[in-house]
């Protein structure tokens, strides 16, 4: 590269180095969590005088762990794909259409980004008292699409944005009708980005807590909201052993996402020039 | 056919965007009713939640909530920047994408993983204070845990990831020819950084401060359990009041006044960006 090399010696080495530092940082906690989740000892202290795979074994054993995880992923799955639905079929929609009140849909749909969780958590959980609406799955579902629709809206606008509408226009001038052409060329051209923001929604509801906590019961607890409750029972390292599961799963997935979709393209953060 | 097809597409959002609507007048119209204590019913109309807000246990929420904001707005900038500057223009594939999964990895983990990892670093016997024992500096533990200190430097270290991911957004869409066309008059790197790739990343950094100002306001999880109820926000308080006190008219009285100050806060960024944005323009 032309600029860093013409960089004085100094400031090249000042760069990796602050790099190097920085990225320290963010991987601190990470590091020191699986360092504690192998400590033999039932309270977190470093430096671990013996080791131990037991934590490991309560996260398992553990039943709320069990019965979140369960939970979770019920709760993933759907969030996740009404999410994805309803979020291609808006994108599409302002993309080709215009219709009344769009400005204000979309304004409304997006602000969970500023709202805090916790404001729409307790909306939410007020509508129920209220209403005698039970408080099962589908408020906790219908919570997480709140959330995470944002999200998919932004990978989805992101993938038409790259789209060349060239080859629909190209399906239309063969005489393919408007559902035709949604079904057989756009869609499927968007199926990368689709399945990005697909991904991107599951992995956001599945770790999402402030709001889960106002909406949730016994019965619909997920996964963090288990996590949370055992912090403020247990001190022993089952949470470190959990983590590092975890970690370790959520790193796998984006790795494998990078590997074959190019988190860089999704993420549109790659150097374009 | 077309109207067909657009009932089809926007209505399921439409239905999406009614429910956030109604969960959000749900406590615009809570924070104006009287709380019946032992009762999850709600009296009459009144102002008295407003005007109780003096009170110094709400404003300390309020303040630290703010000054924890605007700390870690600044905090997440200086510490992103260099993050998504390598991100975008180192070479090497791999390092690339070893950059990539490190920064952007906790942002998928959620809040009770950052910030239980954060007890294992800052407690009396965690990491920080295990290692400075072990060398001999100290001899009893640091308090870093129920700290201010220690809840920022978790909320910096949470809100790094997806301003690394904005600004990487602005950097990679710099166009490379103007920091050439500079460095071809003469500017030095550093010069080329300050006028040229600085003031061109402007929109990334302005989104950054927008976002990270809003998710730090919005933030339960790190305080409260950091926190430990030594460092009260917005949030910890809204959930004390919900959930031990059952007074849901307060909790979202508070939650009414938080909105009221984002809105508010995001206005005077808006206003002092404007200036920024002026400078990122030329």
């Amino acid at each position: 590269m032309k600029i860093q090399s013409s960089l004085p010696l100094p400031l090249r080495i000042a760069g990796p180095v602050l790099v190097a530092l920085l990225l320290a940082f963010v991987l601190l906690p990470v590091v020191v969590v699986t360092i504690a989740s192998f400590n033999e000892k039932a309270i977190i202290s470093f430096p671990p005088q013996s080791w131990s795979l037991k934590w490991f074994a309560r996260v398992f054993s553990y039943p709320d762990f069990r019965d979140g995880f369960h939970a979770s992923l019920i709760i993933t799955a759907w969030s996740s794909s009404l999410a994805l639905v309803i979020g291609t079929g808006l994108a599409i929609a302002v993309k080709w259409l215009d219709f009344k009140g769009k400005n204000t849909l979309l304004a409304i749909l997006h602000s969970p980004l500023v709202v805090p969780h916790f404001t729409l958590g307790l909306g939410l959980l007020i509508l129920v008292s209220q209403t005698s609406m039970q408080r099962g799955y589908g408020t906790v579902i219908l919570c997480h699409v709140m959330l995470v629709l944002p999200f998919v809206l932004r990978s989805v606008y992101v993938s038409m944005e790259n789209l060349d509408s060239r080859l629909e226009q190209a399906a239309a001038s063969l005489g393919a009708s408007p559902v035709k052409v949604l079904f057989t060329v756009t869609i499927p051209l968007l199926a990368p980005g689709l399945f990005g923001g697909w991904l991107f929604a599951a992995i956001m509801s599945f770790s999402e807590f402030t709001a889960s906590l106002f909406v949730t019961t016994q019965a619909t607890q997920t996964l963090p909201v288990a996590m949370y409750n055992y912090v403020r029972e247990y001190a022993d390292p089952t949470l470190a052993a959990l983590s590092v599961i975890y970690i370790a799963v959520t790193a796998s997935v984006l790795a494998f996402a990078n590997y074959f979709l190019g988190l860089g393209r999704i993420l549109n953060i790659e150097d374009s020039h | 056919m077309r109207s067909d097809l657009r009932a089809w597409l926007v209505s399921p959002a439409v239905i999406v965007a009614a429910c956030i609507a109604v969960s959000l007048i749900a406590v615009l119209q809570f924070s104006f009713r009287a709380f019946i204590p032992g009762s999850l019913d709600v009296g009459g109309f009144t102002f008295a939640n407003f005007t109780g807000m003096g009170k110094s246990i709400y404003v300390d929420a309020f303040s630290n909530t703010l000054l924890l904001s605007v700390e870690t707005t600044v905090f997440s900038l200086l510490v992103a920047y260099p993050l998504a500057y390598a991100l975008v223009r180192v070479q090497s594939r791999a390092l690339k994408s070893f950059i990539l999964v490190v920064s952007i990895t906790p942002l998928f983990l959620g809040e009770i993983v950052r910030t239980y990892s954060w007890i294992a670093v800052l407690g009396s016997n965690g990491f920080i204070n295990g290692a400075l024992r072990a060398l001999g500096v100290i001899d009893s533990p640091l308090a870093l845990m129920f700290t201010h200190l220690g809840v920022l430097v978790a909320l910096v270290h949470v809100t790094i990831p997806v301003v690394v991911l904005m600004l990487a957004t602005a950097i990679s869409h710099i166009n490379r020819d103007f920091e050439k066309a500079a460095q071809s008059l003469g500017a030095g790197p550093i010069k080329v950084f300050l006028t040229v790739t600085l003031p061109l990343s402007m929109p990334g950094i302005l989104a950054s401060i927008t976002t990270s100002f809003a998710w730090t306001f919005s933030a339960f999880a790190t305080p409260q359990m950091i926190g430990g109820g030594r460092v009260p926000t917005v949030s910890t308080l809204v959930y004390q009041l919900g959930f031990s006190s059952m007074n849901f008219p307060l909790a979202a009285s508070l939650s009414v006044m938080g909105l009221v100050l984002t809105a508010a806060s995001l206005f005077v960024l808006g206003f002092f960006t404007k200036r920024l944005k002026a400078i990122g323009g030329h």
